[in-house]
């Protein structure tokens, strides 16, 4: 099948006097004559390339990441010897789109697969040395004789938004300090202005103080700030002053344990999970990163309380993917079918009018749908006189679903359904009919099998595009309904939709888990595409 | 005596008219209906002087452009206006670019590697590149740290990283298109002494207009939609765009603001309607026969 096309120039006119022999080699591999034009544009992107290298390295070099100033200065010496020299000509036309590819997806898909072989997780983030840290400066009490500070707000950026600082003056010794959560440092007293009236600091360089204001309006951060010290932490206490307490629980190296100095009581270290467990099995809620190897996996295929749902909501995620692309299809083709007449008029109009839902922007769309299906004001309720809640029963919600995903899809399928139908050459649809075909048995035998052949690509990529169609769930029943006693997954989540609750919701992050989960939604689609793909046939064709 | 022997003729053609086209306009006007009433309904809100959900019918029932104003008075809606028309502008016209380059290579070079590049390429575009997001969070938490002209709540951070979307989602759909065009134009235009930059500048490309601009229409038509990444990218309001701040629009006061949710959807169609209008003709052409062998 071969569409028009429309471009410039017609691909029958050979622009070239002589015809192409076949006894030549074929491409670039005698070289054209250097221009002027292409000299120039070559110094001017390389400078580019240099200026921009130049700029990304000194961040680099001031923060000490040798490692990324290597792949910096690899990467920039590799592009100048693939643009300054003749060979490689394929890789000059690649390389551009994969740096990006490699930096922005490719490393991040690999960062995701290896983090599901861990606990990573809301508790589980960092080092067991933070963990540490954690465990202590949040167990820090104020006991008799411990020092106090004049307690000064003060942020390097923005007073809204900037990372906070304590600046601490002691009102004893005098001596003035800086404290975030990184720890404390001792400021030079030449470098601040400190009040005589309340002891408390009221200018240093560099920082910006915040005024009473701003600061109880971040009051919250400002309680959640704790500096860490030697022998315990400090912490606010109000906005204007601060104490440094100390730790009730320590961790003894002795014992690779926490113990509690008030009661006595311990946790011992288990690496296997990655946290602090009691003999009597409490757990502390900090807990360090450890490699839980294949036990994610385990858990999506045996734990009843992710397995149930995963396997339940694999089977709604098919067939949303395949309704969705079906009904769309199906409706698209009906259409482009009947409005497919030489004796039609006003097709244009038709199809202009007709396509408005596909150029409206479909976030919006979405939400409007949404709030069309609102049980007690919603336009479909009001305007048949309703009272259904659509989005309060899972089939209601299922239908109400596919409805919107029906309403955003079909004029896409009407647009190039249409475009196979004008390619269909009359001649063989005429053929038919004389040789005494009804209309119905014409369409099964030839047109349908031509669009099917013309546009199964493009229902492949429908499907694969359906299966995680995020914005579809998100923006209308976010999910639910959810049943009772199953707050983790609804009657219309897709496996995307519920992995993007694992890792974000409000139960808690668990990042190990939502990547294992996405390596599955993964390895799914790929099998599903492949077998399409390799049904349809083209392989051959599209490798030649 | 003619108007006699006409009444059942007539009758018995209208008929037939209506058998063999009749029908179609029938199930044009339905199919119409059917794209139109939630557009409809968009229009009607956003002229509702109300202003809330609850008080908004199918038809409009006052004209004001008080959501208008409101949306520009109170929200941040010009800035995201903008974000959005920037970010999509140059990203869908930059990967648009970068995947034209490799469907060059891909469709008129043979090399090592070539079939393994095709098929990763494929595999690659099946991973949704939101699942990686706390992957991307925490490179991105890094980079905003090293450069925070290209960090959160920058449009370039936004843009970087959708770069890295591109070539897997329009190579094979614009390698289908290059493959049509007869290997003769490139080899003639070889023999005359063009080098490969000029075949590809000068011969392919315009060739080619039609997969362009579908290609670069479908990927304006995703940013502008995409918000899962944008979400967790931009949470300054400023910096914000249409997906992410209308988002917050309705997020919270659903009932409340969804007359200026509604206006603010009208004028975010505009630019895409207008890039569709626009790009129509080539888009049956284009996405059809891409589409056979990709």
């Amino acid at each position: 099948m071969s569409a028009p096309l429309s471009g410039p120039g017609s691909a029958t006119r050979t622009p070239g006097r002589e015809p192409a022999r076949p006894g030549l080699p074929r491409t670039a591999r005698h070289h054209a004559p250097i221009t002027a034009t292409g000299l120039v544009v070559k110094v001017v992107l390389l400078g580019l390339v240099a200026g921009i290298a130049l700029w990304a390295a000194f961040p680099l070099i001031e923060a000490g990441h040798w490692i990324g100033l290597g792949v910096l200065v690899a990467t920039t010496a590799a592009l100048f010897y693939l643009y300054l020299g003749r060979r490689h000509i394929p890789a000059k036309y690649l390389v551009p789109g994969t740096l990006f590819l490699i930096a922005f997806q490719v490393l991040p898909v690999l960062l995701t697969a290896s983090t599901a072989f861990s606990n990573f997780g809301d508790g589980h983030r960092g080092s067991k040395d933070d963990a540490v840290v954690a465990i202590q400066t949040s167990s820090v009490k104020q006991v008799p004789g411990s020092t106090e500070y004049a307690l000064t707000i003060a942020t390097k950026g923005d007073p809204a938004t900037g990372p906070l600082t304590f600046l601490l003056s002691d009102p004893k010794t005098k001596e003035v300090f800086a404290g975030d959560a990184g720890g404390l440092r001792q400021l030079d007293a030449g470098a601040v202005t400190v009040s005589s009236l309340s002891g408390k600091i009221t200018a240093a360089d560099g920082y910006t103080v915040l005024n009473i204001g701003q600061a109880s309006s971040r009051s919250d951060a400002v309680t959640a700030l704790i500096v860490p010290t030697d022998d315990g932490a400090i912490r606010s206490n109000g906005l204007t002053r601060a104490y440094e307490g100390k730790a009730a629980r320590a961790y003894d190296a002795g014992c690779d344990c926490i113990r509690d100095s008030e009661s006595g009581k311990t946790w011992t270290a288990d690496e296997k999970v990655g946290s602090f467990v009691a003999a009597d099995g409490e757990r502390l809620s900090q807990g360090w990163k450890v490699n839980v190897g294949l036990k994610n996996v385990g858990a999506v295929l045996t734990d009843p309380n992710i397995s149930g749902p995963f396997f339940g909501t694999l089977a709604w995620n098919f067939a949303f993917a395949i309704g969705s692309t079906g009904f769309t299809f199906l409706l698209g083709m009906a259409i482009a079918l009947a409005l497919h007449s030489p004796r039609m008029r006003g097709t244009n109009l038709y199809r202009m009018l007709l396509i408005l839902p596909y150029a409206m922007p479909s976030f919006a769309m979405l939400l409007v749908w949404r709030d069309m299906f609102n049980t007690d004001f919603g336009l479909l309720n009001n305007l048949f006189g309703l009272d259904v809640d659509w989005f309060g029963g899972a089939w209601s919600a299922r239908v109400a679903v596919l409805l919107v995903q029906l309403w955003l899809g079909y004029p896409y399928m009407f647009l190039v359904a249409t475009g196979a139908l004008q390619a269909i050459p009359r001649e063989l649809t005429e053929a038919t009919s004389v040789d005494g075909a009804s209309p119905w048995q014409s369409f099964r035998a030839v047109t349908l099998p031509l669009l099917l052949v013309a546009l199964s690509p493009l229902l492949i990529a429908s499907f694969a595009y359906n299966f995680n169609n995020v914005n579809a769930i998100l923006f209308t029943t976010e999910g639910g309904p959810f049943a009772p006693d199953n707050p983790r997954n609804g009657a219309t989540d897709l496996l995307i939709t519920y992995t993007y609750r694992l890792a974000f919701g409000a139960q808690g992050a668990e990042y190990g888990l939502a990547a294992t989960v996405s390596i599955f939604i993964f390895a799914i689609v790929a099998t599903v595409s492949a077998i399409s793909f390799r049904r349809t046939r083209k392989q051959e064709e599209v490798y030649s | 005596m003619t108007s006699i022997a006409q009444t059942p003729a007539a009758r018995r053609s209208r008929g037939r008219w209506f058998a063999q086209v009749g029908w179609r306009h029938l199930v044009g006007v339905l199919a119409v209906l059917f794209s139109l009433f939630p557009i409809m309904f968009v229009i009607s809100a956003a002229l509702n002087p109300l202003g809330t959900l609850s008080s908004t019918e199918l038809l409009p029932t006052g004209a004001s452009l008080e959501n208008f104003t409101n949306l520009f008075d109170r929200t941040a809606f010009g800035h995201w206006f903008l974000n959005s028309l920037l970010l999509a502008g140059v990203a869908s016209f930059a990967s648009i670019f970068l995947s034209a380059l490799a469907a060059y290579a891909f469709s008129r070079m043979r090399f090592a590697g070539r079939r393994i590049g095709l098929l990763t390429l494929l595999l690659i575009q099946m991973f949704p590149q939101f699942l990686a997001i706390v992957a991307i969070f925490l490179i991105f938490t890094t980079i905003t740290d090293l450069y925070p002209s290209i960090g959160f709540n920058t449009p370039w951070g936004l843009f970087l990283l959708y770069m890295g979307g591109a070539l897997g989602a329009n190579t094979w759909l614009m390698k289908g298109f290059f493959d049509t065009l007869p290997k003769e134009l490139d080899e003639s235009a070889t023999m005359d002494g063009a080098s490969h930059v000029q075949v590809f500048f000068r011969i392919m490309l315009p060739l080619v207009a039609p997969i362009l601009a579908v290609t670069g229409l479908l990927a304006f038509i995703g940013s502008i939609n995409e918000f899962i990444i944008a979400n967790v990218f931009l949470t300054n309001t400023e910096s914000k765009t249409l997906a992410v701040g209308m988002f917050g629009l309705v997020a919270g006061e659903r009932n409340n603001n969804f007359g200026m949710f509604a206006a603010g959807t009208l004028l975010t169609a505009i630019p895409t309607v207008l890039v569709f209008q626009l790009l129509q003709r080539y888009i049956v052409s284009g996405l059809t026969s891409g589409a056979v062998k990709g």
